[in-house]
């Protein structure tokens, strides 16, 4: 696996190249019925050590990881901001410096900060997973949300992706542009002009202030949380004309083609940026995304860990060198 | 070499060129000292009974530049209250090193510089050093709190040269109003951090597409231009003389440029690292880049450069701002802003020379007469009756720059390990040598 995803970390999307990308997904797919099994475990992580470290509250990223390490057999340690020594006014360096010394693998960092997870990684021996910093990038939520795209419709390249609601704070919306425009999909970018980046063409998104013509002919419709501090900071003046404006109603996502799909990376707001009728719909992958996280997150902590693995990804004992 | 501390009776620099624009002076020249006085400038000035003198220093000036020393409107040197990043002795090596003779340090000291016993306890320290001359500037308000002014009028009998709330805008208009209108009663420049506190509200870099690509929240131009338009009309207003510091937008440059056009007494200084570096500097989360105002785009560097070349910016200052590894290993976020720049200041720009950015005698006017005048000070000058306050470069001396050689306690510069030309050699300060290249280097 090295050799296609030469690595030592999986920091963001951005350089990744198509191929890289495409190993990972492929993996992803290889452990995918792991978790369907009723045993649900394989031993390729055995006597692999896996560190959560949490500084931000998460459930769903913090369990995925936690799911997808215990099903690689890894020993998993989850730290969470409320139980970590940053309380205490310990900087985030020593926190690593501290962890490394107990000789974990791979480091599954979410932290507030944009950066942060490149801070450590150049400081620790261990693999570091970016698991969202600040508004900076959330590599696996985009993979796998490729992963999910790539299953309902086939395919990434030639796709018409519109992601829509708070681009400018979304680690998701940066992650996934550069992921879908490297697999040759097109993305759009929707929102008020409050809520979309400066210069955000440079992330290789066309930019929509209305989200009508960003849902025209998509493919996929990737809705965001808008979250309620945004009220406070003038971006919008109320949910109630935001969901007026650019909630995702079923007349709005009758304009997109007949089969799109709807994904949402959650927490949902229903009712604010999306009707509850289309979360729970036909159209809904949301909990798609939900079941391919843990596959994309066993394959991340595979390729990472594998430098010394004895056995492939579904367990089967290598052939010896 | 002459050694460093007492004036040298007899200092002969010997067919160097000098540049002194000051004097219409671009010419290779012999320069004599006598006594820490300039006496005489010109081919064959050292004579041969001169050199022959038991107590002369024959100092070979071939391939050398000499200049009027440098006086530095904006530098941050941390004492009292921080000392663990810079104080004023290793501040004042640094800048010696940097080949200053005069340096104009910011109030934000902790605590602040808002009145006359922390003015003259600062200008103590620095006499006893015998190095570069200490200036401080004091602060606008107390405690840079942007509400009460400070006692202006003690400050500048104690020595302040200017006021500002570096760091901190006044963003105020009434404050500033007022700030303007006492300051001038005692003819001290109202130095601004032009940056409207409003926009900028968590702003880690500036606003364009690197800091949309790395997710860091933007510092956009408009904050800057809406402080600079403001003060530009309130100084009009007034009649004051204010100062533009660290000015980093093109917005602001073309403010800049209307306001002197129409006769308003504003100026402003530029540093060397808006000059010269952009925000793509930033990528990979480097803290060392992490800078208030923070580094621009090409467009902007092109301007500065522009404004720089005809005069529309009229000096060069370094914002010489020391931290500790304590704030910048650390999160991007978490950083603070600043880098250190006093001993920086002649490969940086040299290389804007070099280039064809900027004239050589531009370039030395904005480091010595411009400042002088805007602080008051007698600028450093090649010409004869003058207390000798020069500085010898190298212009072709290569070096890769080691952070041991820096004297400033800290090292937090972007050029650590990159390969430098140009070097100071020599810098006399008050007629005393305050460096020498090799000598005395800090341990």
């Amino acid at each position: 696996m090295r050799r296609i995803y030469p690595h030592r970390h999986l920091l963001g999307i951005e350089g990744l190249t198509r191929p890289e990308i495409v190993a990972l997904l492929d993996a992803a797919e290889s452990l995918f019925d792991v978790s369907r099994r009723s045993v649900r475990k394989v031993p390729t992580l055995r006597g692999k050590t896996v560190v959560n470290l949490f500084y931000e509250p998460s459930t769903r990223t913090r369990t995925s990881f936690e799911l997808a390490g215990k099903r690689l057999s890894a020993d998993v340690i989850n730290i969470s901001v409320s139980t970590s020594s940053a309380v205490k006014g310990e900087s985030l360096l020593d926190t690593v410096q501290n962890l490394q010394a107990m000789q974990p693998d791979v480091l599954v960092i979410r932290h507030s900060a944009s950066g942060a997870p490149h801070h450590i990684a150049a400081r620790t021996r261990a693999a570091v997973i970016n698991a969202g910093d600040g508004t900076h990038e959330h590599p696996t939520q985009a993979l796998l949300d490729a992963f999910t795209i790539r299953r309902a419709k086939g395919r990434l390249e030639g796709l018409e992706v519109a992601i829509c609601g708070d681009i400018v704070h979304s680690r998701v919306a940066r992650s996934n542009a550069h992921l879908l425009t490297t697999m040759g999909a097109r993305v759009r970018f929707a929102g008020p002009r409050t809520l979309l980046p400066v210069a955000g063409e440079s992330l290789g998104a066309t930019l929509y202030d209305r989200i009508e013509p960003a849902l025209e002919g998509a493919d996929v419709v990737m809705m965001l949380r808008v979250q309620r501090e945004r009220l406070s900071g003038s971006f919008l003046p109320s949910t109630r004309e935001y969901s007026r404006t650019f909630g995702l109603s079923p007349a709005r996502l009758a304009l997109a083609k007949p089969d799109a799909i709807v994904m949402h990376p959650g927490p949902m707001n229903r009712g604010v940026e999306i009707d509850p009728r289309i979360a729970d719909g036909q159209q809904s992958v949301i909990l798609d995304q939900v079941e391919a996280g843990v596959a994309v997150r066993m394959a991340v902590l595979w390729i990472l860990a594998a430098e010394t693995n004895e056995f492939s990804a579904t367990g089967e004992p290598r052939p010896a060198p | 070499m002459a050694a460093i501390g007492s004036p040298p009776p007899l200092l002969l620099i010997v067919g160097v060129r000098a540049v002194d624009p000051a004097q219409q002076l671009d010419d290779v020249v012999d320069v004599v000292v006598e006594d820490g006085v300039i006496t005489r400038v010109g081919r064959g000035a050292a004579t041969d009974d001169l050199r022959r003198a038991d107590r002369a220093e024959v100092v070979q000036g071939e391939g050398l530049l000499l200049l009027p020393a440098f006086v530095d409107l904006h530098a941050h040197l941390r004492e009292p209250g921080q000392e663990y990043k810079e104080d004023i002795a290793s501040g004042l090596a640094a800048a010696a090193a940097g080949g200053f003779a005069h340096v104009c340090v910011m109030p934000n000291t902790r605590p602040v510089n808002d009145t006359r016993s922390i003015t003259e306890a600062m200008i103590a320290r620095a006499r006893a050093l015998s190095g570069p001359a200490l200036h401080p500037i004091g602060a606008i308000t107390m405690g840079q709190k942007g509400t009460e002014l400070t006692e202006m009028a003690d400050l500048k009998d104690a020595g302040a040269v200017a006021v500002s709330d570096d760091g901190r805008c006044v963003t105020s208009s009434a404050v500033m109003r007022r700030a303007l209108e006492y300051a001038k009663t005692f003819d001290l420049p109202v130095i601004q951090h032009a940056e409207d506190h409003a926009l900028t509200e968590g702003a880690q870099m500036h606003e364009g597409a690197i800091a949309t690509r790395l997710g860091l929240r933007g510092w956009p131009r408009v904050a800057e231009d809406i402080i600079v338009a403001r003060d530009v009309l309130l100084a009009e207003a007034t009649g004051a003389r204010y100062h533009v510091a660290h000015i980093s937008s093109l917005g602001a440059v073309r403010i800049l440029r209307e306001a002197k056009a129409r006769g308003i007494a504003v100026t402003a200084e530029v540093t060397p690292h808006h000059l010269t570096l952009t925000d793509a500097a930033v990528l990979g989360y480097d803290t060392a880049c992490k800078v208030n105002p923070p580094l621009r785009e090409q467009a902007d560097v092109d301007a500065l450069r522009e404004a720089l070349a005809d005069g529309t910016i009229d000096a060069v200052a370094t914002d010489h701002a020391p931290h500790s590894t304590l704030e910048k290993d650390c999160e991007f976020a978490e950083a603070s802003p600043g880098l250190i720049g006093l001993e920086l200041v002649v490969p940086v720009l040299l290389d804007l020379v070099r280039q064809g950015a900027l004239p050589l005698g531009r370039l030395v006017d904005a480091l010595t007469r411009a400042p002088a005048r805007i602080a008051r000070l007698d600028a450093p000058a090649i010409k004869v009756g003058a207390r000798a306050e020069l500085c010898l470069v190298d212009p072709n001396l290569s070096f890769v720059l080691d952070p041991a050689r820096l004297r400033s306690k800290s090292k937090n510069t972007p050029l650590l390990g990159k390969q430098l030309t140009g070097r100071v050699k020599m810098t006399l300060a008050a007629g005393r040598v305050v460096f020498i290249d090799g000598e005395g280097a800090a341990t």
